[in-house]
């Protein structure tokens, strides 16, 4: 039985006004994040928006200009055996020695965690049909996609960072690491942070989301309430409208005449009542997929 | 059972699990007493968060649809209760108010649509019993 979500265990990471700079480009600008412990958080975001440099900071491989980051309670940069030993981590290119066959890999990686439960290793292995004997480099994208999250899940992870884990990979192996993000929180009180473009699949698995968008966060909230609080109505007037009249909620609208389309931050019943109050009907009503509520916020 | 989940839809995916089981519950394909598949065996299987089952198994045992048998699992609770009733009834009122929203839309009057359910029923009926002397 998966744990309540939230948890109120202290949360797994914390971000305070967080700023990183590259150069003269901001990618990370004044950011503030709590992930709390158990469930899935998705981080979305489009490209450059600075995903995987907060995610770097989170793994410590990145030092805080300013603001802090706070992993299980630890710096990540100052304690790096605390905090690196309990997280597993798939990062976007899935750096992996190249040079190395799977066997040696799964060994290597072995020596780092005092954790490593050899055993469900080998489970993980069979069952993504790694050949031992295989070079790393010679793995097709998804064997290579499997190898890194073999070697990110075999220590069982109090956290589990995956960095767009399913970018350019086909159904069957998309499947299979949905599956492992699944099984990790079927055990008690893991958490796993990913980001991802592709929001149907952080639909099926995130318990919270956060938009990221030129390194600040947009809406951080969990998926079933986001989805609820966001209609598509469309609205018919008496008259004729020259410009759309302005609707409590709206984060965009469009139309002609007497009938508006907007899109709405509320619930069914608060959008109804603010439309009777414009002297509107409501003769459209929907809820949004978490691909439109994204692109509305990121266009604003 | 067999149930079908589209993300990236407009209805929070927790909806369309209980939605479904409800309807499949009050369709007679899954009758009292049955057994719900464990949260985790159906969360893997449909690829979806635990909580997100957990959430419409809690959905549904509130409207009364299963109940929880301490820690053997869940199960569709006793149908011969006017819940199940009202239930059906609930799911074909949603239609209904589909079907009476396009209408107004298209300028069809209510004595039209009554007719027309009327038709519709003698269509299918002689249809059905067409098929079955086929048979």
């Amino acid at each position: 039985m998966p744990e309540p979500f939230p948890s109120a265990a202290p949360p797994i990471v914390e971000i305070d006004r967080l700023t990183r700079q590259f150069g003269n480009k901001t990618a990370i600008d004044d950011l503030s994040l709590t992930i709390p412990r158990g469930g899935v958080f998705g981080l979305i975001g489009g490209n450059g928006a600075g995903k995987t440099t907060l995610l770097r900071h989170i793994l410590g491989l990145l030092k805080a200009q300013t603001g802090s980051v706070r992993v299980f309670g630890l710096d990540p940069v100052a304690c790096p055996v605390g905090v690196l030993g309990r997280i597993g981590y798939l990062s976007e290119d899935r750096n992996l020695p190249n040079w190395m066959r799977v066997r040696e890999l799964i060994r290597y990686t072995e020596a780092f965690y005092p954790a490593w439960d050899s055993k469900y290793a080998e489970e993980l292995r069979e069952a993504f049909d790694l050949d031992p004997l295989a070079r790393v480099k010679n793995l097709s994208r998804g064997q290579r996609a499997r190898a890194g999250l073999l070697v990110a899940l075999a220590h069982r992870p109090d956290l589990l960072v995956l960095d767009e884990p399913s970018s350019g990979l086909d159904p069957v192996v998309r499947r299979d690491i949905l599956g492992a993000i699944i099984r990790t929180i079927g055990e008690e009180g893991r958490t796993v942070l990913f980001s991802s473009h592709l929001l149907d699949e952080v639909e099926r698995v995130a318990d919270r989301v956060a938009i990221i968008h030129k390194g600040q966060i947009l809406l951080n909230a969990a998926v079933d309430e986001i989805k609820e609080s966001h209609r598509r109505v469309t609205l018919r007037f008496d008259q004729l409208q020259e410009r759309p009249p302005q609707l409590i909620g709206a984060l965009t609208q469009e139309g002609s005449g007497c009938e508006w389309t907007y899109i709405c931050n509320g619930e069914s019943e608060q959008v109804r009542r603010a439309a009777q109050a414009l002297g509107a009907t409501v003769v459209y009503d929907s809820a949004l997929s978490l691909d439109e509520i994204f692109v509305t916020r990121v266009s604003q | 059972m067999q149930i079908h989940i589209t993300a990236n839809e407009g209805v929070p995916i927790y909806l369309q699990v209980a939605n479904q089981i409800k309807y499949l519950v009050a369709a007679g394909r899954m009758v009292a007493g049955e057994e719900l598949p464990p949260i985790r065996t159906l969360a893997e299987s449909l690829m979806v968060n635990p909580n997100t089952i957990a959430r419409a198994y809690r959905e549904l045992e509130m409207a009364g649809i299963v109940e929880k048998r301490r820690t053997l699992g869940t199960y569709v609770s006793d149908q011969g209760s006017p819940l199940a009733r009202r239930e059906r009834m609930k799911i074909l009122s949603d239609r209904v108010d589909q079907l009476l929203a396009e209408a107004g839309n298209m300028d069809v009057s209510l004595e039209e649509i009554q007719k027309l359910v009327q038709q519709r029923y003698s269509v299918i009926r002689s249809s059905r019993s067409k098929d079955t002397n086929d048979a």
